[in-house]
Formats: structure tokens, C-alpha cells, sequence
């Protein structure tokens, strides 16, 4: 017998993988901008730690919307706020 | 994030090991209120911090010609500090140097104190968030200071019309401050600790240790890294353009 709040935490379960598919777009940002980087540091290896610097901050804003994503999983699997 | 609310009596059903636990209650005003892990884990790094802090301040009371030992590591780590707030601010780091640095340290070694088997204070939104509202009152009194009236002309940018769309882009830049640091760090301490539910007992010295230097140690430094980096840069904006 299946009762309402077991199909609340079913459906939460399902968003909540739903909700980690945001991490592609983060994934593919980060990636591009590693990337560029890199072809960066072999042009100029003399500014290494300035193309490093600005890559990290660029990613770790890029990485927020992964992030957000995640943080809904987090709340849909442990806090349950439909219930 | 009321992930404090199943704190104490009803925390038995799913205790995975990383959410806040209540330690004491007591009431104030009649309001229930908990002491929390994230209390003592900051109480914890507060001690370390301010004995460390006292120590240098003995010890640069007469310091070494030529620093050796605890002298030169405390240098490094203030001329580190110093030389980061001085490439993105330039002429301005003076002034910040301090805050920045200050904060630099406490949000450091509260992501890696998951290392010490404490629970990082940062992964507690109620830790974080204040810090990006600080960061956000540093922003704003020094685009009132710099600016004058231009803080609430460059709010109607383009045209009046656009006033809301502004204000709401002033307000997202604690609240993206505050998520991306308490995100970051609370993903790490619960990839730690499926981690360590998964593992048989057995295997859980040793192996964890090298996840441990990931989620903690490198995934913190960067963090703390990039909020201090964000924070300047935000304030570059403001007290750059003339």
C-alpha cells in the first residue's frame, strides 16, 4: 500500500537526480576553460600564475549554477519539505 | 536551511554522519534554541586561531633580524596574503588587506578543519551567509563612500526603468557569495561521509586519506580562495571607476 507521503518521497528522490543534471553545464564550462588555459600557459608560460588565478575564479563562478543544482537535491533527499 | 531541524530528538532515523547535530538545548525569550556541532567546531577554530595569533604578537615584539622558525612562516603567510589583496586591489589593498586577510584565514581553516574530524563550520548556511552579508556591507559603504550620489544614479543605469532589475543584482551578490562557499564545502563533508559509510571498517584509515586532501584541503583552499577574490573584485568595481 502505497501512501501519500511514500509517493512524496519517491517523486523527491526522482527530482532530487533530476536535479544534479545541472552539473553538465558547469562540466562542460569548466572543462573549455581549463582548456583555454592551457593553450594559454603554452603560449605565454611566463604568466602561469595569473591565467591560473583568473581560470580558478572563472570556474568557480561557472561552477555556482552546478552548485545550486545540488543544493536542491540536497534539500528535496534530506530536509523534505514537501512533507 | 533548516537543516538544523531535525536536530536532537529525530535524528536517529537517518543519521548519515554530516548534518548538524543539536548538543544542548535551551530557550530564550521562548524560543527553542540549539548549541550546535557548528558552535563548537567554531569555538574550537576561535581558540586555535586567536592562541596562534597571540603567539605572533609575542613573538613580533622582538623579532629576529633574519626570521627563522614560527617567524618566517607567519611572515610568508602575511606576505602572501598582502601580495593577494595588492594584485587586485593595487593602490587600495591597504585598507583592505586586513578584512580580507582576516577572513582569508577563518574561512581556510574552517574548510580544511573536516581534516581534524570536526565538522567544517562552513558547510552550516547560517555560518556563511553572514559572512557574504559582511562582504556585501564592505561593498556597498565603500560604493556610498566613493560614489556619493553616483551608488544610487549607477542603480538606474541605463534608464530608471531598469531600478529593480539593479537592486536585485546588488541582492544576489551575498546570497551567490554565501551558497557557493556553503555548497562547496557541504558537498565535500557529504561525499565524506557516504564515503566512510561505504567502507568496511577495517579500510576506513589510510584510504579516505587521499579524498580527504581533494574535498578538503583543495577543494577549501580554492573557495576561500575565490570568495576572498570575488569579494575584492567587487569592490574594485565599486572604487575603481572614477
Amino acid at each position: 500500500m502505497i501512501t501519500g507521503e511514500d509517493l512524496i518521497l519517491a517523486c523527491s528522490a526522482i527530482g532530487a537526480g533530476l536535479a544534479v543534471i545541472a552539473g553538465i553545464g558547469p562540466g562542460i564550462g569548466q572543462g573549455i576553460a581549463a582548456g583555454y588555459a592551457a593553450s594559454a600557459v603554452g603560449r605565454n608560460p611566463g604568466a602561469k600564475s595569473d591565467i591560473t588565478s583568473t581560470m580558478l575564479l572563472g570556474q568557480a563562478v561557472a561552477e555556482t549554477t552546478g552548485l545550486y543544482g545540488l543544493l536542491i537535491a540536497f534539500l528535496l533527499l534530506f530536509v523534505k519539505p514537501l512533507i | 536551511m533548516e537543516l538544523v531541524s531535525t536536530a536532537g530528538a529525530a535524528v536517529a532515523s537517518n543519521d548519515l554522519g554530516f548534518m548538524i547535530k543539536g548538543l544542548f538545548k535551551y530557550e530564550l525569550f521562548g524560543q527553542e534554541l540549539w548549541i550546535t556541532t557548528t558552535h563548537v567546531s567554531i569555538l574550537i577554530i576561535d581558540v586555535v586561531l586567536i592562541t596562534l595569533f597571540l603567539l605572533t604578537k609575542k613573538k613580533m615584539k622582538n623579532p629576529d633580524e633574519v626570521p627563522k622558525g614560527f617567524q618566517n612562516v607567519v611572515e610568508l603567510i602575511v606576505e602572501m596574503l598582502d601580495n593577494m589583496v595588492k594584485g587586485s586591489l593595487g593602490d587600495n589593498a591597504h585598507k583592505f588587506a586586513n578584512y580580507i586577510g582576516s577572513i582569508f584565514i577563518f574561512i581556510f581553516i574552517s574548510n580544511i578543519s573536516g581534516i581534524f574530524g570536526l565538522r567544517p563550520p562552513t558547510a552550516d548556511y547560517g555560518v556563511t551567509f553572514p559572512l557574504g552579508i559582511l562582504s556585501f556591507l564592505i561593498i556597498q559603504f565603500n560604493n556610498v563612500k566613493h560614489n556619493k550620489f553616483g551608488a544610487v544614479k549607477s542603480l538606474m543605469d541605463p534608464i530608471p526603468l531598469f531600478l529593480p532589475v539593479n537592486i536585485i543584482g546588488e541582492i544576489a551578490v551575498p546570497i551567490s557569495l554565501s551558497l557557493r562557499l556553503f555548497g562547496n564545502v557541504l558537498s565535500g563533508t557529504v561525499m565524506m561521509a557516504l564515503i566512510y559509510g561505504l567502507l568496511p571498517v577495517f579500510l576506513r584509515f589510510g584510504i579516505p586519506s587521499v579524498l580527504h586532501v581533494y574535498f578538503d584541503l583543495f577543494a577549501g583552499a580554492i573557495q576561500t580562495y575565490v570568495f576572498c577574490m570575488l569579494t575584492m573584485t567587487y569592490v574594485n568595481d565599486k572604487i575603481s571607476d572614477a
